[in-house]
């Protein structure tokens, strides 16, 4: 097949991914959306192998088999809670293969300079994304500790690590043999500089991580592209790029920080929170049942805890009994809970929760003090007053959902630890708050129970 | 005269990535990351180009190694995202389109 008719159905390829993608717009289409663009990619792929530059077929037989094996097994098998695990994963394989692609561009002739520093880049952006999902999988997966790694030197380390590997970059540009030291240094030490990015950054600041190292393996992608002279390769790898950027951007919005502070600064490292000190008011489930029972409108708010405690199938059964009742029934999702943008979504949408029920928190808060009961399960800085109220908290600023200023706050804990970011929570001692100590599950089963008994 | 055309194509996609996106709703930022991640597979275009052109082994054995990586992203990117976006229902549906487990 000539290349002109391949480079023909490229364009078909890319406008399907770009359809795709305008249908993820709604809930409604964006299962055909993502149809459509599969559809895309395997019209792209198939016309590839149609090329006349591809002479031998076995590699690439095995390469696919192997591939769709590990890729189709692991998406039916994870589980909805360990989502975020699985995109870091994802996001460092496909970072892998940009940079294999570009070390293989190497082996065509006739790379001009320019060809060179592309190829250099997707090596480069390739091993950072790379070695910083693995990080950021092993954080989130408790496989190394989650808390920021910080160190005195760092800064300067990173400064002269980068130094190093621009220089080697140049240094090879100038001569680039493919046994060239300098080429083997790059990708060595691309995968420190990945490392060395992400382990100074906290469990609770990994939705801003993924959706950045979600743009960084379409970055890769798209300096692939260059790299081989292929356009789809950088229309959909800049599609992802912008993708993970615009996450990133609404991750540290509603966090209240800048994109800077996230990424080189240990969370909790600057200022420590004014102390709060009171009396939590605890509360036991048949007496959350006679709230809960007589309240005409309830909101859930979930946090990283929900997904912890696998609690957001009895959360459905909650809500739903309470409709029963007669009662409204929200759920207010605040940007940043969970690992990964979007994860209370999912969770409880695998729950069965309808997707008209679950609200953001620019709709909720508003509307927050006519709530009767709002039940806080196992999320804590989203709902801490203390970013509303008090200047000397690591969190001061960050937008949250006001569930103080409901009628009444139950908050389910499993004892009195501080959360994450290992700041104190004067929401814990409101007037208006009850503590349901337990665990989430376990509480919520209780007073299901009441409802039933 | 081919890298500033290139360098074009690589404007426009980001522009209209962003528009695009940009009107994605919180609710769907998760099956938006795993279907961008399958989307990010397209490195596997390349990677077919190097895995077959029989050059030198070791490019082949970059490429094959590329293949499977990009593939891996591909089909498990797809095939996670349609799992996730199909439990997203509207109320009262009739309640017949049951979740996969």
């Amino acid at each position: 097949m000539s290349e002109l008719l391949i480079n023909a159905t490229y364009i078909i390829a890319a406008a399907l991914f770009i359809f795709g993608l305008k249908q993820l717009g709604s809930p409604a289409t964006a299962v055909r959306g993502n149809l459509l663009s599969a559809v895309g990619m395997f019209i792209a792929v198939v016309v590839t192998l149609f090329s006349r530059e591809i002479l031998e077929f076995q590699w690439i037989i095995a390469g696919i088999i192997l591939g769709s094996a590990i890729g189709a097994v692991t998406a039916k098998k994870v589980a909805m809670t360990s989502m975020p695990e699985m995109v870091a994963l994802f996001n460092g394989s496909g970072g892998l293969a940009s940079l294999l692609v570009g070390w293989a561009a190497l082996y065509n002739t006739g790379n001009t300079t320019f060809t060179v520093v592309t190829i250099l880049l997707s090596v480069l952006i390739g091993g950072i994304t790379l070695s910083g999902s693995i990080v950021a999988w092993g954080k989130l997966s408790e496989v190394m500790n989650s808390a920021a790694i910080v160190f005195g030197a760092q800064r300067i380390v990173n400064a002269l690590l980068l130094a190093v590997l621009v220089i080697c970059c140049v240094l090879f540009a100038m001569e680039p043999a493919l046994d060239s030291p300098y080429l083997y240094a790059v990708i060595a030490l691309s995968l420190v500089f990945g490392v060395m990015a992400v382990i100074p950054i906290g469990g609770a600041d990994m939705p801003v991580v993924i959706s950045l190292l979600n743009s960084y393996s379409g970055l890769a992608a798209c300096a692939a592209g260059f790299a081989i002279h292929n356009n789809i390769l950088i229309v959909a790898g800049s599609l992802v790029g912008a993708a993970g950027i615009i996450l990133t951007n609404i991750m540290c919005k509603a966090m209240n920080r800048s994109l800077a502070n996230v990424l080189f600064s240990g969370f909790g490292a600057v200022k420590t929170a004014t102390k709060v000190e009171g009396e939590v008011k605890p509360i036991n489930t048949e007496d959350a049942y006679l709230i809960l029972e007589a309240a005409s409108s309830v909101t859930f708010v979930p946090g990283y805890g929900m997904a912890v405690a696998q609690a957001q199938h009895v959360v459905r059964e909650l809500g739903e009994l309470l409709e029963e009742n007669g009662c409204e029934v929200t759920y207010a999702i605040h940007p940043v809970a969970g690992r990964m943008p979007g994860h209370m979504n999912v969770l409880l949408a695998e729950a069965n929760v309808p997707y008209d029920q679950l609200v953001e928190m620019e709709d909720i808060n508003p509307r927050i003090s006519n709530v009767d009961v709002a039940v806080v399960i196992g999320a804590n800085d989203v709902v801490n007053p203390a970013a509303r109220e008090d200047e000397n908290s690591p969190i001061y600023g960050m937008p949250i959902i006001n569930v103080d200023q409901a009628q009444t706050v139950f908050v389910l804990k499993r004892s009195m630890a501080s959360g994450f970011s290992g700041v104190d929570n004067p929401l814990f001692f409101g007037e208006n708050t009850r503590m349901l100590f337990g665990d989430a599950k376990a509480s919520l089963s209780a007073v299901i129970g009441e409802f039933k008994g | 005269m081919e890298a500033v055309f290139l360098a074009f194509v690589l404007m426009l996609s980001i522009f209209l990535g962003f528009e695009l996106i940009s009107k994605v709703p919180a609710t769907l930022h998760t099956p938006l990351m795993s279907g961008a991640n399958a989307i990010s597979g397209v490195t596997l275009v390349g990677a077919l180009g190097s895995a077959g052109a029989g050059i030198d082994g070791v490019a082949t054995i970059l490429g094959t190694l590329a293949v499977a990586f990009a593939t891996i992203n591909v089909v498990g990117g797809y095939m996670v995202t349609d799992r996730m976006l199909s439990m997203f229902k509207k109320k009262d549906t009739s309640g017949s389109a049951g979740g996969r487990s």
